[in-house]
């Protein structure tokens, strides 16, 4: 459903501008509100109404399948953690829905930099930053052996195929 | 210089450059951090990372988590699952590579407050099925976003990547990269060690169903333009299962996700009488396939082959039954939140129907073709693997180190590794980074950019601007011009190529060499006009690069899809030529390689090894 901008409300803050992941919510010159300028490349993701602070954009299905007269509403409120759904259905059922969008505050995750520096010699080990622990796994990283191998030969064109087991020596 | 003669260009030193901040480019950022302290870390995205990529609307599962912590799933039965899967083929060295870290990631997600949904029983992450986790997912990616913006040096929103940049002392080397400011027009030129490709897959290479206004409804986003193929491509990187598109089986119109219905749900599929119409093809499936139809799960394409013949034989159309789930109202619950937490177009297709699922048996339908490598499918490129056990062939450096010096991908990007999904994607960013800092900490001489290379490349960048300005000149008004092409006439140009000659839905999914041969040659001419694309502004000019990446991406689609000459994956697409599954001489991996100077591609095999019984 493309997205479309209600005049009265919008306030030219650009906010639609910066999220929307198409470039397409753009400030016309002459009104200096936002508006949709290529519907057509529009996915519905609703990042640009969830971001306007006057919830001054809204969206109506896309005109070659869905038929007039339904509205799907969303207010989203980071401060309390919750998105709030608003479903209007063309013959006037609705339905509404709220869910949980962050468990912890926002700006609360610690940067990478926070945790102790790795030692130079976990450097060319396969485990990733709070690997082993944050697999919560007592064996640590599952690894395999190197001599399980089985290997498809190339089978070429003149359609000579051998299913060979190859074995290889060592891990690098 | 015309329309922006005042744009500057700005240089951005770095160690490490992360192209694309999505699901992969956010776990490959903090993971350059974790592991390189005292590395430059730069993250360049051309949208805004806080709601960039295919999870921009949220999702409502994470579709790979292993749980080994209660013993649910190890990293063989993972391999097992992804090779069953995709027909026999795909990197198990890669995909076990994914499988053993995938839970560390998503642990992280959980501590970071993802709201994950827990069985109030067990206390376990709620399955939705054996491979899949529920979540309140709406803001997903800003929580991803947030640890990656922490952990970077510096993030480039709204920069539009548009060529790799090669060492001037080494050909095989990447130096940096370089693109546009998609705002002010300024152009950058990245000068990196290491670079990390994680742009995505690529939506409209195929027509979509969706026309004229409702273009933009494709299943996966519509700014997934192919970048992740086209930038290692141009840069003389090999690249695997590029003829592997994948086709979703999705809810009608708005390619609502139907996994939490056959999983969760419970709900199942039935044709217009009534009847369960997928055992009505399994002897004709497996003349074609043979004992591949007798595996389990029944894999993805196999079951989308059923759909197509069941509509073909004008049974359709195919309908999910949810009328009786949806009488419990927690069912009813999830049904609707699964769409608002990932696919929203699909509530509101069903709210201006009048579809209520508890009155209706709502429609389904098979999607155009995608090409990416995160999902039911595995195209991209061709990559180095875990150095502790992956077999010689699939191994020449670093971990997820292209066949170009220093030049490292995830998700979407990197080949040979289907159902990573999200979760695999932020993880397979995490194992390229931790590799790139290595390779970076090892480096006995720096790479060099060529300042010609660059400076060239910025006249070849801007030139659909001037090239509408020129030719603008000619005409009245309107989008007709004799001079130039725009970007969505390009576009849909592009879209009709591939439809009617390499498989998409008008011809339903079939294609043969002589159709291959002579998609080819019309994808040929199309390139020759895209250095008269014309751009009448800097947004236009995104276009017109997610254009030339998605011509790119769809030759090299094409050139693979004529290579391989059988039908591996039949419900995704058929060679009409070779309409049967061939494991005598196809069970194998395909690779291409393109050469910029002669506008050619090289076709090779590689072999597929089974690292797990
Ligand atoms: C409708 C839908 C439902 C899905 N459901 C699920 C699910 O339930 N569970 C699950 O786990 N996964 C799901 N997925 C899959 C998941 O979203 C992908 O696997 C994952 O996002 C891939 O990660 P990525 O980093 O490769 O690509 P993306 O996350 O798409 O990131 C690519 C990034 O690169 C940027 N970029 C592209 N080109 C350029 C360029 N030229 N210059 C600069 N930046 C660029 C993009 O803007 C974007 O930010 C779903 C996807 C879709 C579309
Ligand atoms: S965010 Fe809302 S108020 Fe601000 S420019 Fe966009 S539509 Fe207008
Ligand atoms: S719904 Fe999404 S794609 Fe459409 S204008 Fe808004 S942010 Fe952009």
């Amino acid at each position: 459903m493309p997205t479309f901008v209600y005049m009265t409300r919008c306030d030219g803050c650009g906010h639609c501008v910066d999220i929307c992941p198409s470039d397409i919510m753009h400030i016309d010159k002459t009104y200096r509100r936002a508006y949709n300028i290529e519907p057509n490349m529009c996915w519905e993701c609703y990042s640009c109404i969830k971001a306007c602070p006057q919830n001054a954009i809204d969206d109506r299905g896309y005109a070659d399948f869905a038929p007039m007269g339904h509205s799907v509403r969303v207010l989203r409120e980071p401060e309390k953690g919750t998105i709030s759904w608003k479903l209007k259905f063309r013959d006037g059922t609705v339905k509404e829905f709220v869910s949980p969008i962050r468990t912890t505050e926002w700006g609360s995750i610690p940067s990478a930099e926070t945790y102790n520096a790795p030692k130079s010699n976990e450097y060319k080990t396969q485990e990733l930053s709070h690997e082993p622990d944050a697999l919560n796994l007592e064996d640590g990283l599952p690894a395999l052996v190197p001599d399980q191998l089985e290997k498809y030969s190339v089978p070429n064109a003149v359609g000579h195929n051998s299913k060979s087991k190859q074995l290889k020596q060592e891990a690098v | 210089m015309g329309l922006f003669g005042g744009r500057k260009t700005i240089t951005v030193d770095t160690d490490i450059l992360v192209i694309g901040g999505g699901m992969a480019g956010c776990g490959a950022t903090y993971e350059s951090r974790f592991w390189g302290r005292d590395l430059k870390v730069v993250t360049v995205e051309k949208a805004n990372i806080e709601r960039s990529g295919a999870v921009a609307q949220g999702l409502y599962a994470i579709n790979c988590y292993m749980g080994m912590q209660w013993d649910e799933n190890q990293p063989e039965d993972f391999v097992r699952y992804a090779r069953n899967d995709l027909m026999g083929l795909t990197r198990e060295d890669l995909s076990y590579d994914i499988a053993r870290h995938v839970d560390s990631t998503v642990h992280k997600f959980d501590e970071w407050g993802l709201p994950i949904m827990r069985d109030p029983e067990t206390g376990r992450y709620q399955r939705e099925g054996k491979w899949q986790i529920m979540i309140h997912g709406e803001s997903y990616k800003p929580i991803v976003a947030e640890a990656a913006r922490k952990a970077a040096d510096e993030v480039y929103n709204r920069i539009m990547v548009t060529h790799l940049l090669k060492d001037k002392n080494n050909a095989n080397r990447v130096s940096g990269a370089v693109g546009f400011n998609v705002r002010t027009g300024d152009f950058y030129v990245f000068r990196a060690k290491a670079v990390i490709v994680s742009a995505g897959g690529a939506s409209h290479i195929f027509k979509p169903r969706a026309v004229g206004e409702g273009m933009g409804r494709t299943w996966y986003a519509p700014w997934s333009s192919a970048s992740a193929y086209a930038l290692p491509i141009l840069a003389g990187a090999k690249m695997t299962q590029m003829e592997n598109r994948i086709v979703l089986c999705r809810f009608k119109d708005g390619y609502g996700p139907v996994g939490a219905y056959f999983l969760h749900l419970k709900t199942y599929t039935e044709n217009a009488y009534g009847e369960n119409y997928e055992k009505t093809w399994y002897e004709h499936t497996k003349n074609l396939v043979g004992d591949y139809i007798d595996r389990e799960p029944t894999p993805t394409c196999l079951r989308n082959h059923a759909f197509h013949e069941e509509m073909r034989a004008g049974r359709g159309p195919i309908r999910m039954v949810t009328k009786e789930a949806f009488q419990d109202p927690h069912k009813e619950t999830v049904g609707w939140e699964n769409f608002l937490g990932m696919t929203i177009g699909q509530a509101v297709v069903w709210a201006s129907q009048n579809i209520d699922p508890k009155h209706t048996n709502p429609e389904l339908t098979t999607s155009e073709p995608y090409v990416m490598g995160s999902h039911a499918t595995c195209s991209g490129a061709w990559a180095s693997g875990p150095e502790d056990y992956a077999p010689d062939e699939y191994q020449w450096g670093y971990n997820r180190m292209m066949t170009v010096d220093g030049l490292f991908g995830a998700g979407d990007t990197i080949g040979g590794t289907a159902h990573k999904f999200s979760s695999g994607s932020f993880t397979e960013g995490r194992i390229a980074a931790k590799a790139a800092v290595n390779y970076v900490n090892d480096l006995k001489d720096q790479p060099e950019v060529c300042e010609q290379e660059y400076q060239e490349l910025e006249e070849i960048i801007y030139q659909p601007l001037e090239n509408y300005r020129v030719g603008r000149n000619e005409i009245v008004a309107g989008t007709v011009s004799p001079s130039y092409m725009l970007p969505i006439q390009g576009l849909q140009r592009l879209e009709k190529i591939m439809d009617e000659y390499v498989g998409g839905i008008s011809v339903g999914y079939v294609t043969n060499e002589p159709m291959l041969e002579r998609g080819l040659e019309h994808l040929q001419m199309l390139k020759e006009d895209i250095p008269h694309l014309g751009a009448e502004d800097l947004h236009q000019l995104q276009r017109a690069w997610e254009l030339h990446h998605r011509v790119l991406a769809s030759e090299c689609v094409t050139q693979h899809t004529l290579f391989r000459k059988e039908t591996r994956w039949p419900g995704y697409y058929y060679r009409g030529d070779h309409p049967k599954l061939d494991d005598k001489d196809w069970h194998c991996l395909t690779l291409s390689q393109y050469d910029k100077e002669n506008d050619s591609w090289q076709m090779d095999k590689a072999p597929v090894y089974h690292i797990v019984n």
